[in-house]
């Protein structure tokens, strides 16, 4: 069964003047058809901009230089990234929807939260204009929005972040899109409200049957809402598994370094950090990125670049000496 | 910031509000001019030559027996009709050429911004006497000509607020959901970008009457025997000594109605955002 999305070496590199910063370089992954994928990684490890990539929201001076965003639909395959504008934009919140970390911003302030959502319908769906009021209310309720016909004659200032979070959600599955890619969507957010709206995800996810890609740098989060993870630094994927394998059983370095800088319940103590720092981006060793800072490297990983190999099962990782 | 706090602020400024009413009671000496004065602004009395301020003249007569109070009342469509019309013009031009400049960049932004460059250069009011002596002057020639040159601040303005608010992230949003780059700019980003571009026009329209009182005062203004305010002036140039009240009432006018702009201007200003550079 082919996957819903499929990204082959994608690369994405930021023309500056201090040099060219390789955010993505030749990342590879698949997402099956209502399927949850996990993107985990540090700040500046190429997470976002992947994402972004998916739908070409990449602005100067960065630019997609390389790669295929294969995505399969009644049986054929498109490449989103050389799809023409106006095919593009019936992509961009028809079958692939994206959310963001800052609820506030994502809105535009001049507008009700009930306009804003009308115009995704209006976009995507031909339906006269007071049924689309009707699809507006419907896809607050679905979120659980208590109070629909309030909330949409809001303005998002009048909101708290929660629900914003909530109205975004709504907004994105209002077309019913084949993937909902979630770029941090809860770390503006208080931890009670985080795990309401992780719920609400798992919920709309399953009674949609839509693919999700969860975008974070919170390992929690990951445990508990995705069934695969891909974990990212320096612009590649290191190491991809199962959300059961990668926790329990991690052979990246790298991965495993940061299971154990989180901290456990019984206070042992200092934090065990990773020492160092991500390398620049413009200037990365040759071989691994991460042989600087890993216990186990030796002098053949800065030989030559290390492919992301196949272990057992689909497990992948990229290092010549995975635990 | 909703409309209703930006009421509330203004509200609390007595000078702006105390212009707002000016400004409204001089629309409605506009609208109603015919009903204000049994007299013709132009029809012509040479019984009744500079006559002074009297029961039967409130403020006088000019050198042709015409009534000033009448001139002075039909006088107000004129400034008016300049002042917005022109203001709309060049607000609608510079709105346009300002988003385009700041939503696309590239060669579009640098073609613009050049424009608006060497358009800056022009001392604007010697453009538009330039301009107006070529083409014959008149009530529409002026509209359009002060509309035509009086863009590129308006549109440096625009530009300025695109240029922020192209990378907001309620763009971006947009642009997930599907919409295109007209959508964005016009549904989307205009919205929020014209706080600047009233206070700016409002300011604008004081200008405007400003310009056109200035060119009917060095005779380039509208043609008698129509009344402007400025050519009642120019009138009165040459009887100063024997009838002050030509050119004492249409000054003050003047006066009041620019002051009255201004306030507003202001207070709209310190309403929305009191840091605001315009």
């Amino acid at each position: 069964m082919d996957p819903l999305l499929q990204i082959e070496n994608l690369r994405t590199h930021f023309f500056t003047s201090a040099g060219v910063v390789k955010a993505v370089d030749g990342v590879s992954l698949a997402v099956p058809r209502g399927g949850r994928l996990g993107i985990v990684g540090e700040s500046g490890s190429g997470k976002s901009v992947t994402a972004f990539s998916i739908l070409r929201l990449v602005s100067l001076p960065g630019r997609i230089v390389g790669g295929k965003v294969w995505l399969h639909r009644d049986g054929e395959r498109v490449d989103l990234l050389t799809l023409p504008q106006d095919k593009l934009r019936e992509v961009r919140g028809g079958k692939i929807a994206m959310i963001f970390q800052e609820p506030m911003t994502s809105l535009n302030p001049v507008f009700t939260i009930g306009d804003q959502i009308e115009e995704a319908v209006e976009l995507h769906q031909r339906v006269a204009k007071a049924d689309r009021r009707d699809k507006v209310i419907e896809s607050l309720r679905l979120v659980h929005v208590a109070d629909a016909e309030r909330v949409a004659r809001s303005y998002p200032h009048e909101l708290s972040g929660g629900m914003r979070q909530r109205v975004m959600i709504a907004m994105a599955l209002s077309c019913r899109p084949d993937l909902l890619i979630a770029d941090e969507p809860t770390t503006a957010l208080d931890v009670t409200i985080q795990a309401q709206v992780l719920e609400l995800l798992k919920e709309l996810q399953e009674k949609l049957r839509m693919a999700f890609i969860l975008i974070t740098h919170d390992l929690g989060i990951i445990a508990e809402t995705v069934e695969e993870v891909a974990v990212m630094y320096a612009g590649r994927v290191v190491e991809q598994a199962s959300t059961q394998e990668l926790f329990q059983n991690p052979r990246h370095p790298y991965t495993k370094a940061l299971l154990e800088s989180l901290p456990g319940l019984e206070g042992e103590g200092r934090l065990k950090t990773i020492a160092g720092s991500v390398p620049d981006l413009s200037r990365l060793p040759r071989g691994c990125a991460y042989q600087d800072r890993c216990e186990k490297a030796q002098p053949s990983c800065r030989e030559r670049e290390i492919e992301l190999t196949v272990i057992e099962n689909e497990r992948k990782v990229r290092c010549l000496y995975p635990y | 910031m909703t409309l209703r706090f930006i009421f509330q602020q203004f509200a609390k400024n007595k000078l702006a509000v105390a212009g707002l009413i000016t400004v409204l009671i001089l629309f409605a000496v506009a609208i109603f001019a015919p009903f204000l004065t049994h007299h013709s602004p132009t029809a012509y009395d040479l019984d009744a030559i500079l006559v002074p301020p009297s029961a039967s003249h409130l403020l006088g007569t000019d050198e042709e027996g015409r009534d000033v109070m009448a001139r002075m009342i039909f006088g107000t469509r004129i400034s008016l009709s300049v002042g917005f019309v022109s203001v709309f013009l060049y607000v609608a031009i510079g709105v346009i050429l300002g988003a385009l400049a700041g939503y696309f960049g590239g060669w579009v932004d640098m073609v613009i911004s050049r424009a608006i460059e060497i358009m800056i250069c022009f001392p604007t009011f010697f453009l538009i006497l330039a301009v107006l002596a070529f083409i014959g002057p008149s009530l529409y020639n002026i509209m359009a000509v002060i509309g035509l040159t009086s863009w590129p601040g308006i549109a440096r303005l625009v530009r300025g607020e695109f240029l922020k608010l192209r990378k907001q992230d309620f763009v971006t949003a947009g642009r997930t959901v599907g919409a295109g780059s007209m959508r964005l700019i016009f549904k989307h980003i205009l919205p929020n970008s014209m706080a600047p571009v009233l206070v700016s026009a409002t300011f604008g329209i004081a200008s405007s009457i400003l310009v056109e009182s200035s060119l009917s005062f060095l005779g380039f203004g509208v043609q008698p025997p129509t009344a402007s305010w400025g050519e009642i002036l120019s009138q009165s140039r040459d009887f100063m000594d024997i009838a002050w009240w030509l050119a004492i009432f249409p000054g003050l006018a003047i006066f009041i109605n620019i002051t009255a702009y201004n306030l507003v201007g202001e207070g709209l200003r310190d309403a929305i955002d009191p840091r605001m550079k315009v």
